[in-house]
C-alpha cells in the first residue's frame, strides 16, 4: 500500500504537505510490516531542529530496534502523543493515525529530492532496504 | 500455571535466631532507617520448596532431553562437578583471604588456566570474564591496548566483522570505541578473500572470526585470512562460542589467533543456569600477555601467589577473580576427560552432526553442501506455508527444544542445530524420526504447526503486548492481564 | 572417563551411514598438518572416585568459612544460606536449562526471574528492575553508562569510599570513552561535601556513592541525592541487600539508578564467584536498561504467562548504536536470591541484618577498649568498620589464622592513606563467642 499523495524516502518514511511549509512525517506500510509489532517509539522534544537524513527517534519492534530519519531539514513542531500508549497505530495506520512527528521546513527545496510513490512502490518492489 | 510467590499466605519459617530490633535503634541514627517495612513474600518453607519445584517443572532442561541448540554447545553437565563446586573448601572461601589459606584455589586457576592453554596453543590466560561476551569485550580491550602500545601514532579505530558473526561481536567492538565493518561471505560460506582484502587497510586493528562459523564451516582459507591480517599489522580476535567442534582437534593459536574467548559454559561442560553464571576465559599470544586483567596466579616454587604489578594491565574487568566456582566444574571436566578423553571431544561433536545432517537433509534443504563442523544450518521446504518459526514451535511437542532460530542472518529462515558428542546415536535417530514426522505434516496439516505447541505448560505468548505494556514486576491488586 | 554415550558400534554405524572410513575424512577443510595427532599434555583421565578424591585434597587446602571465624566483609558476605536454596538450585530443570528463549517451555526461569525483580524493586522501592548483571562491579559501570546517555553529559563524580575493585572495574571501561571519571576524596569515612561541591555543576552525569560504603560508614544520601539532583545530575548507588532489611530503601532518599552485589542473598563466597549484579531504577530510564528483562503477558490459551521483553537490543542490537554488549545475566544465581527473599522473609531479613550490625558494634566497642587501637571513623556504620592496630598487621592475621579466625582486611592496597588500617565485617554467623575469642587474640601483645 504506497499512497499517490506522499513522498517518499529510500528508508521508508513517508512526508505529506500539510499547509505552507510544515509537513507530517512517518513511516510507510512497507516498514512496518518488516518491522513486526512494534512496540514503543521514541520521538524528539518538540522544538528540536533537525538535518535531512538525522535520526529523529527509534521505532522498536518485537524484532528489531530501527532509527527513524527525517527526510528533510527543519524544527519539530509537533510529535504523535499517541504513539506514547498506543505504538500499534503504527502498524494498524501507518499512513494516518501512526503519523510521528510534524515540520516546519528549514528548505522547502528539499522536497524535490524525496521519491515519488511510482519511485518508491519500484524500490519496494525490488527489496531493496 | 504456578501462582506468583507473593500469593501464597502463610507463616513464614524462621533460618536464624530472632535479633534483638532495639539494637537497630541504639547504633543507626533515624536519618538512616527505613519509613517501611519491605514487602517480601510471607510463606512457610514448604510452600517455598512446592512453589519453586512446581516452576522447575515448567522448564525444558539438558537434564529433560536432547536441547540441539545450535552455537550453546547444550552438551550434558557432570555431575560430579557440580558435587564438588559445594565442597566448603571451594564454595566457602573468601576472595579476601590471605594467599597462605587458599593455595588450593589459586592452584585451580593456573591449573585450569594451563590446560586452557595446552588446549588452545595460547601463551597468555585470563580466568576474569564472567561470560562469553564479557570475555569479547576483554579480548578487544586487550587488543586496543596493545595497538596503543605498540603503534601510538597508527590510528586503527575500525574492527572487522564477517556478515555470519554473532551479534555480540559487532556490538563489543562498539562498546569498545571502534567503528565495525562488515566483510562479505562467499557462496560456500567462507570470508570472500577479495571483499577481506578490500577491507583492510591501515584503520583496521582486528578481524573478528568464528571458526568453524556460525554456519557450522571451518573456514577453508583460515591461514591465509590470518596472514592477510597480520601482514596489515592487524590482529585476528577469534570468538571461541564454537570451539567445541576443535576441542582436542585443532590449537587455534596455531591457525594465527592472537587472542580468543572461550565459554566454560559451552565446551567445558559447566551448566549454562537457565541464562547465566557462565565464565569467558580468554587466550592471548605472547604479545598480548602484559595488558591481561590482573591479578594473574603466578608460580614460584610449590607456592602460588597473586601478582598485581602488571603496568600495562587493562585493568579489572570484573571483581575479584571471576566465576570461580563455574572454574572449578571445567577444571573437574578435565580431570574427569584427561588427555585421552579431551581429544574425542571435537571429533565425535563433528561426526554426531554430520550424521544428523546427512539425515535430516534428506526432508530439510541444507543450503550449504559441505562437511559440517559441530553444526549445520538448514530450513524449511521454499513450497511449504510454515515457517522456521512454526517448526521450531512443533518440535517442542515431540518432547525435544527447538534449534537456534532465524540466525545467522544470512540464511533466510534458518534452523541451527548442534547435537554436541555428548548425545547418542539412539537420542538422534529419535529425533531424525520426530523431524521426517514434522515435515509431513507441514505439508499436509500446516494448520497443526501454526497452533503449536499443544503440549507445553503454556502456548505462543503474546510479546508484542509484553512489549507495549511493560509489567516487569508483581503488583498486589494490579489489574490482571486476564480480563 | 568421558561423557561420549555412543558405543564403537554406533561410531561405526554413523560412519556407515555417512558413506566413510574415518571420523579423520570430515576433517579434509582443516590444514592438515593443523590437526593434533600427539597426546595433549593434560593429566591422564580419571574415574569420577578420583576426581572427586583430587578436589577434596585441593579444597582441603584452602581455609573455608565453615571451618574458620571470617571476619572478612569488603563486597562478600558470610551470611547464613538456609537449605532451601541448594535444593531448589540444584534441580537440574534450573541449572541445566539455557535462556529462556522458547517461553512456551522456560516459565520456571522466567516466571522465577520476574519474581526476582519484583522482590529487587520492593527492596529498594525502585520502579523497575532488570533479571540481573555479572556482578556489583558490571552493574556499576552500566549504571554510570546510563546515567551518561539520559543526561547527554559527561562526567561522572564517583566517591572514593566505593569499593576499590569496582572503582576499577568502571575505569577499565570508560578509559577510551568520552565519559570521565573524578574521585571524590573522603573525609571522616564519608564523602567529602566540600570537595563535592566544588566539582558538581550542571556538567556533571552522575554523583555515585555505595551504601554502606567500602567502611561501612553510612553516607548523608539524603543530602547527596537532593545535591546531585539540583544540578541535574542522577544519583547513583551501590547497595547491601541485607543491609535493606533496617536501612533506608533507595527510592526514599532518591535514587534514580540502584546498582549493587546480591552475592550476600544467598550465594556462598565462592572465592569471589558466581556473583549477582543488582540494577533497579526509576520509571523513566526502564527503556534504557541494560540486560535481560522479564514481562508479563498472555498466551494464545489465555493464561499469565512470562517472556523476555525490551531484548531487541540484546537480539538485534543495531551495531553502531549499542550501548552494552552484555547477553547474559546470572539467571541462577537470581534464582538463589529469589529462593533466599522467599525463605526469609522481610522479618528474617530484617533479623540477619539487626544481628550483622549488633555484632559489628560489639566488635567495635570491644577493639575500640584495647589499648593502642583505635577505630578510624566516628561516623554511624552497619557491619563493617575500619580499625587501626598498634602493631604489624599481617603477623596479627597469621596469627589469628593459626587459631582459625580469618581476621579483617588490611586496606594497605587499597588506600595507601590506611596502612595501618584493617576493615573489619561480622555477620550473624559470628556468634558472641567468636567476636570475644578475636578480641582477646587482639589484645595479646605480639
Amino acid at each position: 500500500m504506497v499512497p499517490k499523495d506522499l513522498k517518499y524516502s529510500k528508508s521508508h518514511e513517508w512526508v505529506k504537505a500539510v499547509g505552507n511549509n510544515t509537513i507530517v512525517i512517518g513511516i510507510t506500510d512497507y516498514a512496518q510490516e518488516e518491522l513486526g509489532d512494534i512496540v514503543f517509539v521514541e520521538l524528539p522534544k518538540v522544538e528540536r531542529q533537525l538535518k535531512q537524513q538525522e535520526s529523529f527517534g527509534v521505532a522498536e519492534s518485537v524484532k528489531a530496534v530501527s532509527d527513524l530519519f527525517s527526510p528533510v531539514s527543519g524544527m519539530v513542531v509537533s510529535v504523535n502523543e499517541a504513539l506514547g500508549k498506543q505504538p500499534e497505530l503504527v502498524n494498524k495506520e501507518p499512513y494516518t493515525n501512526g503519523w510521528m512527528i510534524k515540520i516546519a521546513l528549514a528548505a522547502p527545496t528539499e522536497l524535490s529530492s524525496l521519491l515519488s510513490a511510482e519511485e518508491y512502490e519500484k524500490l519496494i518492489s525490488e527489496g531493496s532496504k | 500455571m504456578e501462582k506468583v510467590i507473593f500469593e501464597y499466605h502463610s507463616q513464614p519459617t524462621s533460618y536464624v535466631p530472632a535479633a534483638d530490633p532495639a539494637a537497630v535503634n541504639k547504633h543507626i541514627p533515624a536519618e538512616f532507617l527505613g519509613a517501611e517495612e519491605v514487602t517480601l513474600p510471607q510463606t512457610c518453607e514448604q510452600d517455598v520448596i512446592r512453589h519453586f519445584t512446581a516452576l522447575s517443572k515448567l522448564n525444558y532442561s539438558v537434564d529433560n532431553g536432547f536441547y540441539p541448540l545450535g552455537s550453546c554447545t547444550m552438551k550434558y553437565n557432570p555431575k560430579v562437578n557440580e558435587t564438588v563446586a559445594d565442597f566448603d573448601g571451594l564454595a566457602g572461601i573468601h576472595p579476601y583471604s590471605p594467599e597462605e589459606c587458599v593455595q588450593g584455589a589459586l592452584k585451580i586457576i593456573y591449573e585450569l588456566e594451563s590446560f586452557l592453554k595446552e588446549v588452545s596453543g595460547f601463551s597468555g590466560m585470563t580466568l576474569q570474564p564472567a561470560a562469553g561476551a564479557h570475555g569479547e569485550i576483554t579480548g578487544i580491550l586487550l587488543i586496543k591496548a596493545y595497538h596503543q602500545k605498540n603503534q601510538p601514532e597508527q590510528k586503527r579505530n575500525v574492527i572487522l566483522v564477517p556478515d555470519t558473526a554473532h551479534g555480540t561481536n559487532p556490538a563489543t567492538a562498539a562498546l569498545a570505541g571502534y567503528q565495525v565493518r562488515q566483510v562479505k561471505s562467499d557462496n560456500q560460506g567462507d570470508i570472500d578473500l577479495e571483499d577481506l582484502q578490500q577491507n583492510l587497510g591501515l584503520d583496521v586493528a582486528a578481524l573478528m572470526l568464528t571458526n568453524p562459523n556460525t554456519l557450522g564451516l571451518f573456514e577453508k582459507n583460515i591461514l591465509e585470512i590470518s596472514h592477510l591480517v597480520h601482514k596489515n599489522g592487524a590482529l585476528l580476535y577469534g570468538d571461541g562460542a564454537n570451539f567445541n567442534a576443535l576441542l582436542g582437534l585443532v590449537k587455534p593459536a596455531e591457525l594465527g589467533f592472537d587472542v580468543m574467548h572461550f565459554n566454560l559454559h559451552k565446551t567445558f561442560s559447566t551448566p549454562h543456569g537457565g541464562g547465566g553464571p557462565g565464565a569467558g576465559a580468554v587466550g592471548t599470544s605472547k604479545d598480548l600477555i602484559p595488558f591481561l586483567p590482573v591479578p594473574q596466579v603466578i608460580k614460584k616454587g610449590k607456592n602460588y601467589f597473586w601478582e598485581y604489578r602488571q603496568a600495562n594491565s587493562i585493568g579489572k574487568v570484573r571483581s575479584f577473580y571471576g566465576n570461580f566456582l563455574i572454574a572449578v566444574r571445567a577444571y573437574a571436566y578435565f580431570l574427569a576427560l584427561g588427555a585421552e578423553g579431551i581429544a574425542k571431544v571435537g571429533r565425535q561433536a563433528v561426526l554426531n552432526a554430520n550424521y544428523l545432517m546427512h539425515k535430516l537433509a534428506k526432508f530439510y534443504p541444507v543450503p550449504y553442501h559441505r562437511t559440517c563442523m559441530h553444526e549445520f544450518v538448514m530450513t524449511p521446504h521454499q513450497a511449504w506455508s510454515v515457517s522456521t518459526l512454526d517448526i521450531a514451535k512443533r518440535i517442542i511437542d515431540y518432547g525435544f527444544h527447538p534449534p537456534t532460530i532465524y540466525f545467522p542472518l544470512i540464511v533466510h529462515e534458518a534452523m541451527m542445530i548442534e547435537p554436541t558428542e555428548t548425545e547418542t546415536k539412539e537420542t538422534m535417530d529419535t529425533f531424525i524420526q520426530a523431524l521426517e514426522q514434522l515435515a509431513a505434516e507441514a505439508v499436509q496439516n500446516p494448520e497443526l504447526l501454526k497452533k503449536a505447541p499443544l503440549t507445553s505448560p503454556v502456548g505462543r505468548i503474546d510479546e508484542a503486548r509484553a512489549g507495549r505494556q511493560l509489567i516487569l514486576k508483581y503488583e498486589k491488586g494490579r489489574d490482571t492481564l486476564l480480563t | 572417563m568421558d561423557y561420549i554415550g555412543n558405543t564403537d558400534a554406533d561410531n561405526k554405524d554413523m560412519l556407515q551411514a555417512l558413506g566413510i572410513a574415518s571420523t579423520e575424512d570430515l576433517l579434509k577443510d582443516i590444514p592438515q598438518d593443523k590437526i593434533i595427532r600427539h597426546c595433549l599434555a593434560l593429566p591422564p583421565a580419571g574415574s569420577e572416585l578420583e576426581v572427586k578424591k583430587q578436589l577434596r585434597e585441593v579444597a582441603g587446602q584452602n581455609a573455608s568459612v565453615a571451618d574458620f571465624s571470617c571476619f572478612l566483609g569488603a563486597g562478600a558476605y558470610d551470611h547464613y544460606i538456609p537449605s532451601t536454596v541448594p535444593v531448589i538450585t540444584k534441580r537440574g530443570e534450573f541449572y541445566t536449562a539455557y535462556t529462556p528463549y522458547q517461553p512456551e517451555i522456560s516459565q520456571g526461569t522466567l516466571q522465577s526471574i520476574f519474581e526476582y525483580q519484583t522482590m529487587i524493586c520492593n527492596l529498594t522501592g525502585m520502579d523497575v528492575a532488570n533479571a540481573s548483571l555479572y556482578d556489583g562491579a558490571t552493574a556499576l559501570y552500566e549504571a554510570i553508562h546510563l546515567a551518561c546517555e539520559h543526561t547527554q553529559r559527561n562526567i561522572v563524580l564517583v566517591a572514593k569510599a566505593i569499593h576499590p575493585e569496582y572503582r576499577q572495574v568502571v575505569h577499565t571501561y570508560l578509559k577510551n570513552s568520552r565519559i570521565s571519571i573524578k574521585e571524590i576524596p573522603f573525609i571522616e569515612g564519608l564523602i567529602d561535601l566540600a570537595a563535592l561541591k566544588s566539582q558538581l555543576n550542571d556538567q556533571v552525569a552522575a554523583v555515585v556513592v555505595q551504601q554502606p560504603n567500602f567502611f561501612g560508614c553510612l553516607e548523608h544520601v539524603q543530602q547527596l541525592g537532593a545535591m546531585a539532583h539540583k544540578q541535574g545530575a542522577l544519583f547513583v548507588t551501590s547497595i547491601y541487600p541485607v543491609s535493606l532489611g533496617v536501612l533506608q530503601k533507595p527510592a526514599e532518599y532518591g535514587a534514580d539508578i540502584v546498582t549493587g552485589e546480591g552475592q550476600s542473598l544467598g550465594l556462598p563466597v565462592s572465592f569471589g564467584g558466581p556473583y549477582l549484579g543488582i540494577f533497579a531504577c526509576r520509571q523513566e530510564f526502564m527503556r534504557k536498561m541494560p540486560g535481560r528483562i522479564v514481562g508479563e503477558s498472555i498466551d494464545n490459551r489465555g493464561q499469565r504467562a512470562y517472556v523476555l521483553t525490551l531484548q531487541t537490543r540484546e537480539q538485534h542490537i543495531p551495531r553502531e548504536r549499542a550501548t552494552s554488549n552484555i547477553c547474559s545475566n546470572e539467571a541462577l544465581c537470581a534464582l538463589s536470591a529469589c529462593v533466599y527473599l522467599s525463605s526469609m522473609g522481610a522479618a528474617g531479613l530484617k533479623d540477619v541484618a539487626t544481628a550483622s550490625l549488633s555484632g559489628a558494634h560489639y566488635l567495635a566497642a570491644a577493639v575500640a577498649r584495647i589499648p593502642g587501637w583505635k577505630i578510624n571513623f566516628k561516623t554511624a556504620f552497619f557491619n563493617e568498620f575500619v580499625a587501626t592496630a598498634p602493631g604489624n598487621i599481617e603477623a596479627l592475621n597469621k596469627k589469628l589464622l593459626r587459631k582459625n579466625i580469618i581476621g579483617g582486611l588490611p586496606l594497605k592496597k587499597y588506600y595507601p592513606e590506611l596502612k595501618k588500617s584493617l576493615l573489619f565485617c561480622v555477620t550473624e554467623k559470628r556468634t558472641k563467642a567468636e567476636i570475644d575469642t578475636l578480641v582477646r587474640i587482639l589484645k595479646e601483645k605480639n
